[in-house]
């Protein structure tokens, strides 16, 4: 058993693949960031990522995926998913040694695994598309706030883009601490200092119909619920409970 | 105040408007190419309210002041409730600042009927008219097309519009003119005939002219309440089937009827709502639309109604076990989505992933086939699988014991009127 550190870029992940296939290495672990277990016995390779080495592995991939399945291993990796990164090692080491396409043999536990990441990415992504709810500052950018499960901000950045063309507004990830900022033209990467202020709670901050809006809103969701069709089970399904505190009707 | 009023508005018109199950702001095509505000393209539910609906538009009446008296619905004349009225300018300021903020897809916009069916048609058109044209909004709107309204304000309606509807409220004539003997349901019928051609000619129109105005891009639905009337579920779903054939229908809802008036043609108050029934409603609506099912083979005169503690696509397999066991890796697609425990993606998926090897229970399992029903109906590349001649019975036994149904809490006898 061999344990390979990387960086945890993609093309670190690829440069693991060049070293595996170069070192034909067999059976492999795979860990981001820096080595600091001490356990002895144990065999590490820190890999350097390297552009050319993960070029050649980029090329032969595309040689062998569809763009879509391009862009589907791409997703499933930027998700940042605990522990995944040996599944999607595994499945290229598949698309390599097989023949044909493979990426719809679903009998195959790699590309059945990664099938699976990318519906649960997709779903991530879709609730943010569905929970972000956007708060209009005085300097007319709408704000918010999200902590998604998974690294989906960059995936949801078109989609915004295209719906919200008219006006700036601003969507940032607590958790891995950096945002989108669109001015009405292109979308940047940003992060924001909360050490000096906490965009996402201060009140005089808020134009002055926001307070009436959410109000309206929070109406509007009391008044369409049917209490005798009440289920909550279902509810629950569809609005879990770790996304309330950015919904306005939840809070 | 103002602000109090506005509120209390949109209470009284949010309320009077949730009865009507239709929620879906998908399949529109409407692009934001004027960088404006907003498209229709993707359905997005933006929350769910705790009876487990999703709320995916701004759903309000423009009033719910109304000249008849439909004994099912909470705003008829007679009954005494507070009434209100929005002006098209309150309208169109909510739908945008809620749009903003990312609460809502768009607008679903109906109305009681007040003085007459084009008075109240044109205020829902300038509504429209006016998002679309004064700001730039290209969100979803859907608009409920008042029956004897003028086809002039109807082709203006669909102009603006990405989906209209006229509901049928109950699946039949005859149960129709029991609870609302003041409409016609030649009336209903007439607009939903009009927008139906005037669809097909305007993309006829669009295919020749690239620049021609889109037109109701995500077409008609219509809604049937059950449960308010005595109709057997052939009659509804025949009614169903007639409309997706005769009217190129996107959507039928099923409304089940949620008793809010005491009245002696209806239910009493305290009965539950039909939620079994209309979830089965649904399933068989499916089996229609997409798993290439026709209506007499889901329910027919032998059996009238939808089996409660099953559903339909079980019943019918428990009905022609001949059919079975079919060959997981060599039976046709339309086949495969015959099998219980099977769904689209999955059967999908069968079909692709066979080409690369044959498969077995395991991999099913993974697919994400639900292997406690479809085991009584395949066979894989496996030496075990269901050996016994089991009757039906013995089978819906095995499956019902073995499963937690969902409905099992709120499991209620269905209404029986006569």
């Amino acid at each position: 058993m061999t344990t390979l550190v990387y960086d945890g870029t993609f093309e670190g992940l690829l440069t693991c693949v060049f070293e595996i296939y170069e070192r034909k290495l067999l059976h492999v672990k795979i860990q981001k960031g820096e080595w600091l277990s001490k356990a002895l016995f144990e065999e590490v390779i820190q890999v350097i990522t390297d552009e050319k080495r993960a070029g050649r592995v980029l090329q032969g991939l595309q040689e062998k995926l569809s763009a879509g399945g391009m862009q589907r291993l791409y997703a499933a990796h930027l998700a940042g998913m605990d522990d995944e990164d040996i599944m999607l090692i595994g499945y290229i080491r598949y698309v390599f040694d097989s023949k044909k396409n493979v990426e719809e043999d679903y009998g195959n536990k790699y590309v059945l695994r990664l099938a699976e990441i990318i519906r649960m990415v997709r779903r991530e992504k879709h609730r943010m598309e569905a929970f972000i709810r956007f708060q209009k500052l005085q300097d007319g950018i709408f704000y918010a706030a999200i902590e998604p499960d998974f690294n989906v901000l960059p995936l949801v950045g078109k989609h915004f883009k295209n719906r919200y063309a008219d006006q700036k507004w601003i969507i940032y990830d607590m958790r891995r601490n950096y945002g989108l900022y669109y001015d009405l033209h292109h979308i940047e990467y940003i992060t924001l200092d909360f050490a000096t202020s906490r965009p996402d709670n201060v009140i005089s901050s808020y134009t002055e119909d926001e307070g009436l809006y959410q109000n309206l809103w929070k109406n509007y969701f009391k008044s369409v619920n049917i209490p005798a069709r009440k289920n909550t089970k279902l509810h629950m399904r569809h609005v879990p409970k770790r996304y309330w505190k950015f919904l306005t009707e939840k809070i | 105040m103002i602000e109090e009023r506005i509120i209390e508005k949109l209470n009284i018109l949010a309320d009077a408007a949730k009865y009507d199950v239709s929620c879906s702001s998908s399949g529109s095509k409407r692009k934001n190419e004027n960088k404006g505000l907003g498209n229709a393209s993707n359905g997005i539910c933006h929350t769910y309210t705790e009876d487990g609906r999703c709320v995916s538009l701004l759903k309000i009446l423009l009033t719910n002041h109304c000249i008849f008296d439909c004994a099912y619905c909470v705003s008829r004349s007679s009954n005494d409730i507070k009434r209100a009225a929005f002006t098209v300018q309150e309208v169109v300021d909510i739908t945008i600042n809620f749009y903003r903020r990312n609460y809502i897809e768009g607008l679903f916009l109906s109305s009681g009927i007040f003085k007459d069916a084009d008075f109240t048609m044109e205020r829902l058109v300038r509504v429209a008219k006016k998002l679309r044209t004064e700001h730039k909004f290209n969100g979803y709107i859907h608009l409920k097309s008042i029956p004897g309204a003028s086809d002039e304000l109807m082709r203006e309606a669909g102009l603006y519009a990405d989906r209209l509807s006229v509901n049928l409220e109950i699946p039949t004539e005859a149960g129709l003119k029991l609870l609302a003997p003041e409409k016609n349901r030649k009336d209903m019928i007439q607009p939903m005939g009009f927008l139906k051609n005037e669809i097909i000619l305007r993309k006829e129109e669009k295919a020749l002219f690239k620049k021609a105005p889109i037109f109701a891009p995500a077409g008609q639905s219509t809604q049937m309440i059950v449960g308010a009337t005595p109709e057997t579920d052939v009659q509804v779903l025949q009614t169903a089937n007639h409309f997706y054939k005769n009217f190129n229908l996107k959507r039928v809802y099923y409304s089940g009827y949620v008793p809010v008036l005491s009245d002696k043609r209806l239910p009493a108050l305290h009965t539950s709502v039909p939620m079994v029934r209309e979830n089965r409603l649904y399933q068989a609506d499916w089996l229609m639309r997409f798993y290439g099912f026709k209506v007499n083979e889901i329910v027919n005169d032998t059996n009238p109604h939808l089996d409660l503690d099953i559903d339909p696509k079980l019943s019918w397999s428990l009905r022609n076990l001949e059919v079975f066991p079919i060959d997981i890796n060599k039976a046709d697609l339309q086949l495969i989505l015959r099998v219980p425990g099977i769904g689209l993606q999955s059967a999908h998926k069968i079909v692709s992933a066979r080409q690369f090897g044959k498969l077995n229970w395991d991999q099913l399992k993974k697919i994400g086939v639900a292997l406690n029903r479809a085991k009584y109906f395949i066979t894989c590349n496996s030496s075990r699988f269901e050996r016994r001649d089991l009757t039906a019975t013995n089978i819906k036994q095995f499956i019902l014991s073995q499963s937690h149904s969902k409905f099992l809490k709120n499991a209620t006898t269905q209404l029986n009127l006569f």
